[in-house]
């Protein structure tokens, strides 16, 4: 296998970081339609914390990027 | 920009820095980066002082905007690192909060640049973040604030290890803070640009490209949306875990 056909696998390998983000961004919108659901009067609050959590997971699919971004063009 | 009669996308091209203002500029390498921070420096400054001027008792709409920013940090300060420390910090996280907003925002509209989605701008953010931090947490503890490293109620056999895995966790702030704010930022301008090339390598197929060219124009434009989200909220979250770590410090734990 030359070395361009292995930059792009490992782009494409670097991505199954993406399974565990979106495991995360479930879990998290999940959890805020439960605790919505059991307390309607809270959806400001938590609204503004799974925003929080949101950003939070969403960065690490841009690492799992970043690092696909690196192997193919660095 | 798509490359002309080839089909790559060249999609970091975009953050390319070059020199500007003419002669001077070329002088000292002030980059167009350079520029846009000054741009949203001189920007925060006429929203405050516009938004501030007609100290109306029914604010209008760049006052109530200027007001909300206002308050929402003041909470932030205050309910995260608590009372008195958070108004102490405030003016940092203030000044921290609205010039990476600004730069967000700046890289939506055409013709600017976002200098925040270069790692070496977030990166020298996000070290300003921690030398301060460090600073803050020596001059109130003293030597009592390495204690932040060793957690309570442990096992004495595990304490060289957990001491070791706080401390690197404790150090990897600063990759975690910069990357976050950069990867966004930059995923975001180079999502633009590959569909942008869509725009272009489809609408020259003719007939048959016009509809997905469409499409990737309607997607181009919900993404600008997106962006606006993702701008105010990469700045957000790089106040309030400023405000955490401050908490950390004055705290401990």
């Amino acid at each position: 296998m030359d070395v361009a056909s292995a930059k792009m696998l490992g782009a494409g390998i670097a991505m199954i970081a993406l399974a565990g983000v979106g495991i995360g961004m479930g879990t998290i919108f999940g959890s805020l339609v439960t605790s919505v659901a059991r307390n309607p009067a809270s959806r400001d609050r938590v609204f503004g914390l799974a925003i929080l959590g949101f950003a939070l997971t969403e960065a690490v699919a841009l690492y799992a990027l970043v690092i696909a971004f690196i192997i193919l063009f660095v | 920009m798509a490359a002309e009669g080839s089909n790559s996308i060249d999609a970091l091209g975009q953050f390319q820095l070059h020199t500007s203002l003419g002669l001077l500029g070329d002088s000292v390498h002030f980059t167009q980066s350079n520029l846009m921070m000054v741009v949203a420096g001189l920007l925060v400054l006429l929203f405050l002082y516009m938004g501030m001027k007609p100290r109306a008792m029914v604010p209008g709409r760049l006052q109530a905007a200027a007001e909300m920013g206002y308050e929402t940090i003041l909470s932030m300060c205050t309910e995260t690192i608590g009372g008195h420390e958070g108004r102490k910090f405030f003016p940092f996280v203030f000044t921290l909060f609205f010039f990476i907003l600004f730069g967000n925002l700046l890289g939506v509209f055409p013709l600017f640049f976002t200098f925040t989605s270069h790692i070496m701008v977030t990166l020298a953010l996000s070290l300003l973040v921690f030398v301060l931090v460090t600073v803050v947490g020596l001059k109130e503890h003293g030597l009592h604030w390495f204690s932040y490293f060793v957690p309570q109620g442990i096992p004495k056999a595990l304490a060289p290890l957990m001491v070791a895995i706080e401390f690197i966790s404790y150090l990897s702030r600063i990759i975690s803070l910069s990357v976050r704010l950069f990867a966004n930022m930059m995923a975001g301008h180079v999502m633009l640009e590959v569909f942008g090339s869509f725009i272009v390598m489809l609408g020259g197929l003719g007939l048959l490209g016009y509809f997905p060219a469409a499409l990737s124009l309607g997607v181009n434009t919900l993404l600008i949306g997106f962006e606006l989200l993702v701008a105010t909220l990469q700045a957000y979250v790089f106040a309030i875990l400023t405000c955490i770590y401050l908490h950390d410090a004055v705290h401990l734990h």
